[in-house]
């Protein structure tokens, strides 16, 4: 009996193996390697499309999907590690860093005529002046969310994180960056440029919240708002749009300081390999349908004209998703910052904490 | 004695693995930005004591409960039949097999406001913040701990001759006796390795405290995690403190028993 089961599994074993190799002997004509934030293209799940599955179909080139959490994850894979990657997906701020490090190459946008395709707010933005290293995938704004059973009146500025009728059911950010623009807008200072002495006046300003607060946090945010858990918390506005969906009672604003508008967008590492297979992806990308059909998945708002009009029409007309430009043009973007500077605002954030 | 070619393999794997990654960390801990020797990380390093200590007292109470909650459990069923051993050892283990962040989930489900506790404490009239504290890490820690505990207890115990204890019993000692004198001197090199094998992993966690705690109880696992990212100079520095804090105390437990069971 013993020797049947050994076979047998030993048969297994093996199968696994071939199966293996037949499916590196497939018939693609080459592969390119993305790296993405987590969940950040449409998968097939709840009537999306399968964007990845689609790419591979019309060009016949595989995909080696890998995912991160950080853009600091990216830049340190891209930094220091051996791998190749063909395409990835930083924050603005890292693009700037990553372009004046010479991380990432200098695109040929005449391989990727989708490009022209790009809305004009989001070409020719400070961190990529000219457009020469980065498309834009997605952008949107952090805002406010609240359960409107809890807190009184409506809240439209950021300083009702500080409210003392709230102790102990406030959320704060648990990232460095986006916690310090808060408090610098706060205090009057430009979270796109600033100094160490700018940090540590919002470092005061954190500190005199920390009492108030329930938790700093990021993806718990969802579960601690849409079960009820929290009464107010700064989130990435088209996040704060799904929580929305799953709870009837949340509420998302716009903080009439205006806010913290982000980007991320396509870039090509100096280590790709297939980089004719990269601008491919970035050009099918940013199709307007592949494009709205990606912002279903996120509802993260489009940067490629004419994709608004595909995507469901309830996200379109969010003014979370897709904020009015009035609002757009208070908003702010992060640039990179100078490295002393940044671990130094890292390691405030790290010392207020403890 | 002289290397065996077998072993050759296994040094390899621990020059790559352990060796050279402990050189490195050592490296940086002692070098600043620029790659020139500095005692900056180290000095920043220490600026995080509080948090040292908090994770240090947090592990050192979780090993308390673990070790308290585990030696009767391990001492009964070192007494049962074999196959309810069997039955019983399978339990413990069962939960290791799930993820460890999914049990952490668990647990901040069942703790939250208008969870199935809060739910249950409402009900009798009492009303506390049960998720947010202190308290709360300890129980996830226990929780994801308490396996490393038994098992190794378990083993010991399951090894002492029940003879010993009949004649301990035969010359006249009671049940508390027998323990003091017989059992717990017998099952220490199990109450070592657990100690170590709880202490050691908790008071380098990360994640639980996020999950369970409240603003205050960032781990120094936490602050690895955070600050790993923008400055590893600093990073590599609290590791190698919190490496020589953990040598220190298995230094310490030394003093206690017999070596063989700390390499456990």
């Amino acid at each position: 009996m013993k020797r049947i089961i050994s076979i047998t599994l030993a048969a297994v074993m093996l199968s696994f193996v071939a199966a293996l190799f037949a499916s590196c002997g497939s018939s693609y004509d080459g592969e390119i390697n993305v790296y993405n934030w987590a969940e950040y293209v449409a998968d097939g799940s709840s009537d999306t499309i399968d964007i990845i599955s689609k790419f591979e179909e019309e060009y016949n080139i595989k995909v080696n999907y890998t995912t991160y959490e950080t853009n600091e994850e990216l830049y340190n894979m891209l930094k220091s590690s051996n791998s190749s990657y063909d395409v990835v997906f930083p924050s603005d701020y890292m693009v700037e860093k990553l372009k004046n490090e010479k991380l990432i190459k200098k695109l040929d946008l005449s391989k990727i005529p989708n490009q022209k395709k790009i809305i004009d707010r989001f070409k020719n933005m400070d961190f990529d002046k000219g457009n020469n290293y980065s498309v834009p995938y997605s952008w949107n704004v952090t805002g406010l969310v609240y359960n409107k059973t809890m807190v009184k009146g409506k809240p439209d500025s950021w300083e009702s994180l500080w409210n003392k009728s709230l102790k102990g059911s406030i959320l704060m950010f648990n990232n460095s960056r986006d916690a310090y623009a808060i408090a610098m807008q706060l205090c009057g200072i430009n979270p796109e440029s600033f100094t160490k002495a700018d940090i540590d006046k919002a470092t005061e300003k954190l500190k005199e919240q920390k009492p108030l607060l329930k938790k700093y946090v990021m993806d718990q945010t969802f579960t601690e708002m849409e079960n009820n858990q929290s009464a107010i918390a700064p989130y990435y506005a088209g996040d704060i749009y799904t929580m929305m969906t799953n709870n009837d009672d949340l509420v998302g604003v716009l903080p009439e300081e205006g806010s913290n508008l982000f980007v991320d967008s396509m870039c090509v590492p100096e280590s790709a390999e297939n980089v004719e297979g990269a601008y491919k992806f970035i050009n099918f990308m940013t199709d307007p349908e592949n494009s709205a059909a990606n912002m279903d998945y996120i509802t993260y708002a489009s940067p490629v004209e004419g994709a608004k009009e595909l995507i469901d029409k309830d996200v379109a007309e969010s003014e979370l998703v897709y904020p009015p430009d009035s609002y757009l043009d208070k908003c702010y973007t992060f640039r990179d910052v100078d490295e002393d500077v940044y671990s130094y605002m890292q390691e405030q954030f790290v010392k207020l904490m403890s | 004695m002289r290397l065996k070619r077998p072993t050759i393999p296994y040094i390899i794997w621990m020059a790559v693995f352990t060796v050279i990654p402990i050189v490195l960390i050592l490296l940086y801990s002692f070098t600043d930005r620029t790659g020139s020797f500095s005692f900056e990380p180290l000095v920043k390093a220490v600026g995080y004591t509080n948090v040292f200590l908090n994770s240090i007292w947090i592990a050192f109470i979780s090993t308390v409960i673990c070790l308290v909650l585990s030696y009767p459990l391990a001492y009964f069923m070192s007494r049962l039949k074999r196959s309810t051993q069997n039955l019983i050892t399978m339990l413990i283990m069962i939960p290791m097999w799930m993820n460890f962040l999914l049990r952490i989930y668990a647990w901040v489900t069942l703790l939250q406001n208008n969870g199935p506790i809060d739910t249950m404490l409402s009900l009798l009239g009492i009303h506390t913040q049960l998720i947010g504290n202190q308290g709360a890490v300890i129980v996830g820690m226990v929780y994801e701990y308490l396996p490393f505990m038994v098992l190794p207890l378990y083993t010991v115990m399951s090894k002492i001759d029940y003879q010993l204890i009949e004649a301990s019993e035969d010359l006249g000692a009671n049940m508390f006796v027998t323990m003091r004198k017989v059992v717990i001197p017998l099952s220490v090199p199990g109450i070592i390795s657990g100690v170590t094998m709880v202490f050691v992993p908790s008071a380098s966690t990360f994640l639980v405290a996020q999950y369970l705690g409240g603003t205050n109880d960032i781990m120094i696992g936490d602050v690895i995690d955070k600050i790993f990212w923008s400055d590893r100079n600093t990073g590599s520095a609290i590791a190698l403190i919190l490496m020589v804090a953990i040598l220190f105390f298995l230094i310490i437990l030394n003093f206690f028993g017999d070596e063989e069971a700390i390499a456990t």
